[in-house]
C-alpha cells in the first residue's frame, strides 16, 4: 500500500514539472532530481505532526521545575498517570540538582579556595545530575514513549525552559505535514 | 544520481544569535565592546606591576616577607575572579524554536480571543503566582519566549539572561545568575586589594621618609605616586560598589529590580525570592549550587547544502529549520516589536495560508502533495 501512495506522489509530481516546463520536461526533471530524492527520503522518516510544550512551573519560586498538567494533546496516546510520574521524577531530579545543603556548601568553599580553577577539572554536582537526567530521559522513552509513538526531548537543549514532547504520526494515515 | 552532501564541522557557537565574541572555540564569551575590560586589566595588572617592584623590596625586608606573598595571592585571586566573570555564559536563554514560538503564538491568540481589527491586542503577560505573591512574566519579541521571573533582556548583548542583574563594561560581560558570585568575589577581593596597596603604600612611604626624606622617597619611587593616584580613587568606587552589592546579596534583589523599584517603595517587603533571613539569602547566591550553561556552545553542528536532505538526528533536525527561517512566527505588530520586523510582518500576513505550515515543510512549492494544499485551504475555510 505504501508503494502505491508513492507511486501516486511521484506521479503527481511529474504531471506538476510537466504542466510547468510545457514541451521539454527532460531538462526540468534533471534540475528537480534532487527535489525528488529529498522527498523519497522525506517520506521514508516517520511524518512528524506535532509538539506540545510543557512550561516551567513558577509557583515554588525560580527553582527549575515543570508543570505535571497533563497535555490535553497526549490523551489519546498515553496514560494520565505514567506522564505525571515522568514529570514528577524529573522535577525531583532537578530539585536534587539546585539542592542547597551541606554539600553544596563545601563544593563552594573548596571551589573558592582554589579560584574556581577545580572546576576545570572536576564535575559539578549539578552537571552529575544532568548526566543521570539525561539517561532517566533516554530510558523513559525507550520504555514508555517511542512505543507509544512519542519523544521526550533534554530539557537541557531547550534552556531548561520546556519539556518538548514530538509526537509523530502514523505512517498509514495520511502524509500530512 | 545522489544528492551531494557537504559536511563541515561547525559549532553551535559560529551560528548562536545575541552580539556576544567568542574566542578558544567557543570556551570564551564576552560582550562585543572590550575596550573598558581591556582598561580594567590594565589598571590592575599595571598597579600590581609597579606594587612588586618599588614598595615589595623594601617592605619584605623591612616588615615581613608574607606582605609581597600575601599581595601575589590576592593579585592572582582578583584576576581569576575577573577571568571568569568576564569569559564565562553569564546565563544566557537561549531563543526559543520556531516550533516552540509557534505553540506560544496559538497560546497568546487562544487567551486573547477575538481582538476587533484595528484595536491594539493586550500586551504579552503571563500572571504566576510566587510565594503569595503574583509576578508578571513578560514576552521577549527577540528571542520569543516569556522570560522566566528575574531575566531580563540585555540590549547590549542581545539575549535574554537569566536573573540579570546588569551589563558591566569593566567585565566586557553581563552579570547574570551563573556569574553573579564570582562578579561580587571580584569586587570584594579587588577593595581588599587596592586597600592593601593604598595602605602599604602609606606605610613604605613613611618608613623610607623617616631614613631619608620625603622627596628623596619619591624620587627612589615613582611609581607610589601613581600607585597611590590609582588606588585612591579606584577605592572609593570599589567599596561602594561591593557595600551596594552586599546590601543587594543580603536582601535576595538584583541591580535590575533595584532600578526599577520592584520589591522598594509601597512594595517594600514583598520581594517572593527572598528567604526573610540575611544569612539564608547569602547563602543562596553566594554558596548556591553551580549552575550550567544552558547554551551548548561547542556541540557540533551538521551543516549541509541546501540541495540535500538532513536525517541525522534531532539536532541536526533542528538546526536547518533555525538557520533557513528567521521570524516565523505570524507576529501581530506591538509597540515593543523592532520597526525592521513590522513590514515583513505585513508581508507574511498577506501571503495567506502556506504560511501556516510549519517550517521545516519549506520544501519547493512542486514538491508538496496536492492532498496538502486542499487540507490546509480546507483548514482555512
Amino acid at each position: 500500500m505504501k508503494n502505491a501512495g508513492l507511486r501516486c506522489f511521484l506521479y503527481s509530481i511529474n504531471e506538476q514539472i510537466r504542466a510547468l516546463a510545457g514541451s521539454h520536461p527532460k531538462s526540468v526533471l534533471t534540475g528537480f532530481k534532487c527535489v525528488q530524492t529529498h522527498s523519497l527520503q522525506d517520506l521514508q522518516q516517520p511524518a512528524v505532526s506535532s509538539k506540545v510544550f510543557v512550561q516551567r512551573d513558577y509557583s515554588s519560586g525560580t527553582i527549575c521545575k515543570f508543570q505535571t498538567k497533563f497535555p490535553s494533546e497526549l490523551e489519546s496516546r498515553m496514560d494520565k498517570q505514567q506522564f505525571e510520574e515522568t514529570m514528577q521524577t524529573l522535577n525531583n531530579l532537578y530539585a536534587e540538582a539546585e539542592k542547597i545543603g551541606g554539600k553544596s556548601y563545601l563544593e563552594g568553599f573548596l571551589a573558592c579556595l582554589t579560584a574556581y580553577t577545580i572546576f576545570l577539572c572536576m564535575e559539578t554536582h549539578y552537571e552529575k545530575v544532568l548526566k543521570k537526567i539525561a539517561r532517566y530521559i533516554k530510558d523513559q522513552n525507550e520504555k514508555i514513549y517511542a512505543p507509544r509513538g512519542l519523544l521526550l526531548t533534554d530539557p537541557i537543549e531547550r534552556g531548561l525552559r520546556v519539556v518538548e514532547i514530538t509526537i509523530f504520526e502514523d505512517r498509514s494515515v495520511g502524509s500530512g505535514r | 544520481m545522489s544528492a551531494v552532501m557537504i559536511t563541515r564541522k561547525v559549532r553551535k557557537w559560529e551560528k548562536l544569535p545575541g552580539k556576544n565574541t567568542f574566542c578558544c572555540d567557543g570556551r570564551v564569551m564576552m560582550a562585543r565592546q572590550k575596550g573598558i575590560f581591556y582598561l580594567t586589566l590594565f589598571l590592575i595588572i599595571g598597579t600590581c606591576s609597579l606594587f612588586f617592584a618599588f614598595e615589595c623590596p623594601y617592605l619584605a625586608v623591612h616588615l615581613s616577607p608574607a606582605i609581597p606573598v600575601f599581595a601575589v595571592l590576592l593579585f592572582l585571586f582578583v584576576i581569576a575572579m575577573l577571568l571568569r566573570t568576564s569569559f564565562s555564559d553569564p546565563g544566557v536563554l537561549p531563543r526559543a524554536l520556531p516550533e516552540e514560538a509557534n505553540f506560544i503564538e496559538m497560546e497568546i491568540e487562544a487567551a486573547n480571543g477575538n481582538v476587533p481589527s484595528g484595536q491594539r491586542p493586550p500586551p504579552r503577560i503571563r500572571n504566576v503566582q510566587i510565594n503569595n505573591q503574583i509576578v508578571k512574566l513578560k514576552y521577549c519579541y527577540t528571542c520569543k519566549i516569556f522570560r522566566p521571573p528575574r531575566a531580563s533582556h540585555c540590549s547590549i548583548c542581545d539575549n535574554c539572561v537569566d536573573r540579570f542583574d546588569h551589563h558591566c563594561p569593566w567585565v566586557g560581560n553581563c552579570v547574570g545568575k551563573r556569574n553573579y558570585r564570582y562578579f561580587y568575589l571580584f569586587t570584594l577581593t579587588l577593595s581588599l586589594l587596592t586597600i592593601y596597596i593604598f595602605a602599604f603604600n602609606i606605610v613604605h612611604v613613611v618608613m623610607r621618609s623617616v631614613d631619608q626624606g620625603f622627596l628623596n622617597t619619591l624620587k627612589e619611587t615613582p611609581g607610589t605616586v601613581l600607585e597611590v593616584l590609582v588606588c585612591f580613587f579606584t577605592l572609593w568606587s570599589m567599596v561602594g560598589l561591593t557595600g551596594f552589592h552586599t546590601y543587594l546579596i543580603s536582601l535576595n534583589q538584583t541591580t535590575n529590580e533595584d532600578i526599577k523599584g520592584s520589591w522598594s517603595g509601597k512594595n517594600r517587603g514583598q520581594n517572593p525570592y527572598s528567604h526573610k533571613n540575611i544569612i539564608k539569602n547569602c547563602c543562596e547566591v553566594l554558596c548556591g549550587p553551580t549552575y550550567p550553561s544552558v547554551l551548548d556552545r561547542r556541540g557540533l553542528m551538521q551543516e549541509d547544502s541546501p540541495a540535500a536532505a538532513n536525517s541525522e538526528g534531532p539536532c541536526s533536525f533542528d538546526n536547518p529549520v533555525a538557520q533557513t527561517t528567521k521570524t516565523t512566527a505570524p507576529l501581530i505588530p506591538n509597540e515593543h516589536t523592532p520597526d525592521d520586523v513590522k513590514p515583513s510582518i505585513a508581508a507574511e500576513k498577506s501571503s495567506g495560508p502556506k504560511d501556516d505550515q510549519p517550517p521545516a515543510a519549506k520544501l519547493p512549492p512542486l514538491a508538496s502533495p496536492e492532498t496538502d494544499a486542499e487540507t490546509s485551504i480546507a483548514k482555512n475555510q
